[in-house]
């Protein structure tokens, strides 16, 4: 690596002060890691990539709740049943995606890099409002992309350390291609499975629900949209796989055990085999 | 018409060399060893929120001392290396030396360079698997780069600390009496084997911790540094007194 004016030194990019984002250096030194600078010729590339689907996420009395299926399509055949689209983003906020698999996968690593690159550079978290906005400025970025069939569209929920009480913390942050950010106020749901998510939730949600009742609710509502959306993935018992469910309360995001999901999962299956309209 | 004089290149370096080396030595001291329970650094540091100890990436820790505008630049670089390197490739590639020849590289292009040198010291260091493995580069203003196993000390009376280092290190230490030994080391430097008082207001630590999974590095403030200090000083009086305070360390003395 070679600076202007000193050979050998690291370039002057590194040495800038004033700015405390990844992705604003990256796309100095380094703009074709940064997804939306790829340029594509033109046309439609919907089908090229795996496409991930539904995820919900819940505000509670302790915080948020967020959970996604396991499914990642292409077309109509299943590429992965093992998909994981739910993920911390720090370490007191969560962020799923749906849309095109492989760019949601790239534009979450580098989201997680961004909010750790400006705690590192600053000694102090974004808020976050500061973090929900920012996602919202990356997506931008791949609005051209995303017209050519390849959008991702993330949902971001977190606890704001900074609120008056616990029942106030929890936040959640919906998102549209072109970077528009909408506030939801007690639920909300992406993906391809994201209606009927949303209707069971309606049926099931109430305010102040305790994360446990909120966990339930979450699997059922992935449930519901495996039920009706062909790309939705159910809790599968044959290979042990059920959905990433996540918390982040005061005590920090943190992914609720495998098992717990499991038996949740099963006991949603148990109850609809009794009565299979919930 | 300006008279243009001729100076010896030993002569401009050798003044370059001894400008940085006065600056810097006026600073206060920093310490970091090796311990049990990870890498300790601890700074003499009159502010509680400009740093000399700093965090670069998971296992990777940072300290300075000198010019603070100038470490404060190096730093944010080293940052923004280590996070591209573990972006590109992956946050394991992402290594103390890796990083320290970088500096290295840099400071050394600076210098001769630059008329006025970079008036800074800096140490990357690295928490291993096992204490021995841990890794401590220091780095000067001329780019030179040492490589310093256990323990390293900058500042003003680097040598005299490293001594008092040197005599008490024991890599099978816990936290606990790897913080007294840096306390013993940073409180040493009043001349004539007087010892200062150093009250909390003014030490700055962090430890990079070997069993944490992922980003190791935590500073110890508030209720963990006062149970901390209150743990060194039932063992300097050589009590048996339990530490009291609040439990928030994680040092347990097994």
């Amino acid at each position: 690596m070679t600076g202007q004016g000193f050979p050998g030194k690291l370039p002057n990019a590194y040495m800038t002060a004033g700015t405390s984002s990844f992705s604003e250096f990256l796309s100095q030194v380094a703009p074709e890691l940064l997804p939306g600078r790829r340029p594509l010729p033109p046309g439609d590339y919907a089908e090229i990539s795996a496409h991930a689907t539904t995820i919900v996420a819940l505000r509670t009395a302790d915080g948020v709740v967020m959970a996604g299926d396991r499914r990642a399509t292409m077309g109509n055949y299943i590429s992965s049943r093992d998909i994981e689209k739910v993920f911390p983003a720090d370490g007191y906020s969560l962020v799923g995606i749906a849309g095109t698999a492989g760019l949601g996968l790239e534009l979450v690593k580098l989201y997680q890099l961004e909010l750790e690159h400006y705690e590192k550079i600053e000694g102090a978290p974004l808020t976050l409002n500061g973090k929900a906005n920012r996602l919202a400025t990356m997506l931008r970025g791949n609005l051209g992309i995303a017209l050519q069939g390849l959008a991702v569209v993330p949902l971001f929920a977190g606890f704001d350390i900074d609120a008056a009480t616990p029942a106030e913390a929890g936040r959640i942050y919906s998102y549209d291609v072109v970077g528009g950010i909408y506030a939801e106020r007690d639920f909300d749901s992406i993906g391809s499975g994201s209606i009927f998510a949303k209707s069971s939730l309606k049926k099931r949600y109430r305010r102040g629900i305790s994360t446990d009742e909120a966990v339930a609710a979450a699997v059922e509502a992935l449930y519901d949209a495996a039920d009706d959306d062909s790309a939705t993935g159910g809790p599968d018992p044959t290979r042990d796989l059920y959905p990433v469910v996540m918390t982040a309360t005061a005590e920090g995001s943190k992914r609720i055990d495998e098992a717990a999901v499991a038996d949740v999962a099963r006991a949603v299956i148990a109850a609809r085999t009794e009565n299979p309209y919930g | 018409m300006a008279m243009q004089f001729y100076t010896s290149p030993e002569q401009i370096m050798r003044d370059r060399a001894e400008f940085a080396r006065k600056n810097i030595s006026r600073g206060r001291n920093v310490v970091a060893l090796s311990c049990a329970d990870g890498v300790l650094m601890v700074a003499e540091n009159v502010s509680s929120t400009l740093h000399k100890v700093h965090e670069l990436y998971d296992r990777i820790g940072f300290l300075a001392v000198g010019k603070y505008n100038e470490f404060e630049n190096l730093r944010s670089a080293g940052v923004r290396l280590a996070d591209l390197r573990g972006y590109s490739y992956d946050r394991r590639d992402v290594t103390a030396l890796g990083l320290a020849k970088a500096y290295a590289q840099t400071l050394g292009a600076m210098f001769p360079e630059q008329t006025k040198p970079l008036e800074v010291e800096l140490c990357v260091t690295g928490v291993g698997a096992a204490p021995e493995a841990d890794e401590f580069y220091r780095l000067t203003f001329d780019g030179s780069i040492n490589d310093e196993p256990g323990y390293l000390a900058m500042g003003g009376d680097a040598d005299r600390l490293k001594e008092v280092l040197a005599e008490g290190h024991d890599f099978a230490a816990p936290l606990a009496d790897a913080f007294a030994l840096a306390l013993r080391a940073l409180s040493s430097d009043g001349g004539n084997g007087t010892r200062r008082e150093l009250t909390k207001d003014v030490l700055e630590i962090a430890v990079l911790e070997r069993a944490r999974p992922g980003r190791a590095f935590r500073r110890i403030e508030g209720l963990a540094l006062d149970a901390l200090l209150a743990q060194t000083e039932s063992e300097s009086d050589t009590d048996d007194g339990a530490a009291e305070g609040d439990a928030t360390t994680d040092t347990d003395e097994s």
